[in-house]
């Protein structure tokens, strides 16, 4: 095992318990507010410091990491419940019209980015953590299906499905016990980039107020709320920005490391 | 090659007609007649439908979709609902902010990537390597948002040397424009400086373990020289790709850096227009910047399609 593989399972775990600890316990209750005790730096009492209402931040922090998994996590699952079935009906009909309509609708997803499919169904819809999801979501429909396409055309390629197909079964059939088992390394390491993507997107709608709605804690909004008082209260924005970069950066190490552990020579498309 | 020119061509219209569906279509689902919501609970059913009939929503849908997409065509938007100024001209405004400022992001994220890329590959598994690296694998995960955030509080607030926000406008000269576009620029480019540099890192050591690279080594040149004439050439396919993607990406991230600085680009244009249901306003500028996305992507296919005739023959 690399130093990756053991530095990102590290980093990332220490954010995945943060945020179930969170559902038992937290150093202060995350919502009370303390106007006399505000906008403390980090101290013996309050870890990181408390914010312009005197809200304990290391509480809001644990808590926000749930957002944060949550919205990745459930958009990470709906790239793949979608994007991988597509991925592999496309590789089974390579070259068909159904093939060509798949790929032609994932290039018309990726002129969308997750950002505009936010803008969009906000304008409509209202902002929201759901909206938030699905509009992540969306956007991890192509990327699965790509990855998973360009895996399996190279499979149906090999010897033992050409013997899986004399034996008699059908494509779905192939598709599901054959090429699935086979391209599962390659999506856990995909999801795991789109995981930590997915933290980012998070974070970067609920700052501009397009994500988690209050009282949800989510740290891109406590950053937005910093904006304002960074001159004078830097801890507000460098923790909220530290907790995010810890746990993409951890997720992005797990995922290199994942890759050299589980296989050498699988790559993956990275952008 | 025209062959191959025109079919990407085709496809081009086809995803440009099949978004501009989708994209008319959301908004058609978003609840709320235009009219009254700019006339308030109290008008009159005259004044009423006198303002659809002059916004042009007392036609089907049909019509006013193949209205709207023909307007744009003719280079008209339609008229924003709450300001009741042509939405074209508001884009043409913002576009004179947020167009500059992706393509100075760009330059300065291919400038940043370019080095960096260059000399981890020439150093492979040597410090500097691990070390340009490393900071690339910080830059990814570093929300550009909040990067911006803290340049504001070191450039802006301690040292002064920007401003924190705003746009000091054109017309104050080039050097007064670029300068409130700098700080954002830098936030931008940070991250996909590094993506970019990591490719151009795989890129070059793909192309290191040519063949034709030996045989440049074998007939005397230094690995310094075959680097430079023949590997950053070949690396540049798979660069300009990552450039061209990019390209969705800074667009898409300059609608959040233009709120932490206050711009007055497209994206605080859609969010304003959001806020007060402007919704022509908001289906426009979604339509123009995936136009621009679809558009760049046809273009570096076409580029490719030029330098490697091998790629023509793939569709």
């Amino acid at each position: 095992m690399s130093r990756n593989l053991i530095l990102g399972a590290a980093l990332s775990s220490m954010v995945v318990l943060a945020a179930l600890v969170s559902f038992v316990w937290t150093p202060h209750d995350h919502a009370a507010l303390d106007i006399p005790a505000k906008l403390q730096p980090p101290n013996v009492q309050h870890w990181f410091g408390t914010d312009h209402f005197g809200r304990d931040m290391f509480s809001m922090i644990m808590v926000g990491a749930r957002t944060s998994i949550a919205v990745a996590l459930v958009a990470v699952g709906i790239g793949m419940a979608l994007g991988v079935p597509l991925g592999l009906t496309a590789a089974a009909r390579k070259g068909s019209w159904l093939d060509e309509v798949i790929m032609r609708g994932n290039d018309l997803v990726f002129a969308f980015p997750s950002l505009v499919i936010a803008i969009l169904i906000t304008a409509v819809f209202g902002a929201g953590a759901i909206n938030a999801i699905i509009a992540i979501g969306i956007f991890n429909i192509p990327v699965f299906a790509r990855i998973t396409r360009g895996a399996a055309l190279s499979l149906w390629e090999r010897e033992f499905i050409l013997a899986a197909r004399v034996s008699g079964k059908g494509a779905a059939r192939i598709s599901a016990e054959h090429i699935l088992p086979n391209v599962a390394n390659l999506l856990i390491v995909q999801g795991t980039i789109q995981f930590s993507l997915g933290i980012l997107a998070e974070a970067g709608l609920s700052y501009v107020g397009l994500g988690a709605q209050p009282p949800t804690p989510s740290w891109g909004r406590m950053l937005a709320d910093a904006q304002t008082m960074v001159s004078f209260a830097p801890h507000l924005a460098l923790i909220p920005g530290f907790a995010i970069i810890v746990t993409v950066l951890g997720l992005n190490l797990l995922g290199d490391g994942l890759r050299d552990w589980l296989d050498p020579r699988i790559r993956v498309a990275r952008v | 090659m025209l062959r191959y020119a025109l079919k990407r061509l085709l496809s081009l219209v086809l995803s440009l007609a099949v978004a501009s569906v989708v994209i008319f279509a959301v908004i058609e689902v978003a609840p709320g007649d235009p009219a009254s919501f700019m006339l308030g609970v109290n008008a009159q059913a005259d004044t009423l439908a006198a303002l659809r009939a002059e916004l042009g929503l007392d036609v089907s849908k049909i019509e006013r979709y193949f209205n709207w997409v023909g307007g744009m065509l003719a280079g008209d938007f339609g008229t924003s609902y709450t300001y009741r100024t042509p939405v074209s001209q508001m884009i043409a405004d913002r576009l004179w902010v947020s167009l500059p400022l992706a393509i100075y992001a760009l330059t300065l994220s291919t400038l940043i990537a370019f080095p960096a890329g260059l000399y981890a590959a020439a150093r492979r598994g040597k410090p500097g390597d691990v070390a340009v690296m490393g900071a690339t694998q910080l830059g990814i995960a570093v929300p550009n948002f909040w990067f911006a955030m803290m340049l504001v509080l070191v450039f802006a607030i301690n040292l002064r040397w920007f401003n924190a926000g705003g746009f000091a406008g054109w017309e104050n000269g080039l050097w007064t424009g670029l300068q409130s576009l700098t700080l954002p620029a830098i936030a931008l480019a940070l991250p996909q400086g590094a993506i970019l540099a990591r490719v151009m890192r795989s890129a070059l050591l793909d192309i290191l373990a040519e063949d034709f690279m030996r045989t440049a080594r074998a007939k005397g040149l230094s690995r310094r020289q075959a680097l430079w004439r023949h590997g950053v050439r070949n690396a540049l396919i798979p660069v300009l790709t990552i450039i061209g993607l990019q390209f969705s990406f800074l667009l898409a991230g300059s609608i959040i850096i233009e709120q932490v600085f206050y711009l007055p680009g497209l994206g605080r244009l859609v969010f304003q227009a959001i806020s007060a249901r402007d919704l022509i306003v908001v289906e426009s500028v979604v339509m123009l910047l995936v136009f621009a996305v679809i558009m760049v992507n046809f273009l570096v296919d076409l580029a490719y399609a030029a330098v490697d005739p091998r790629l023509r023959s793939r569709t």
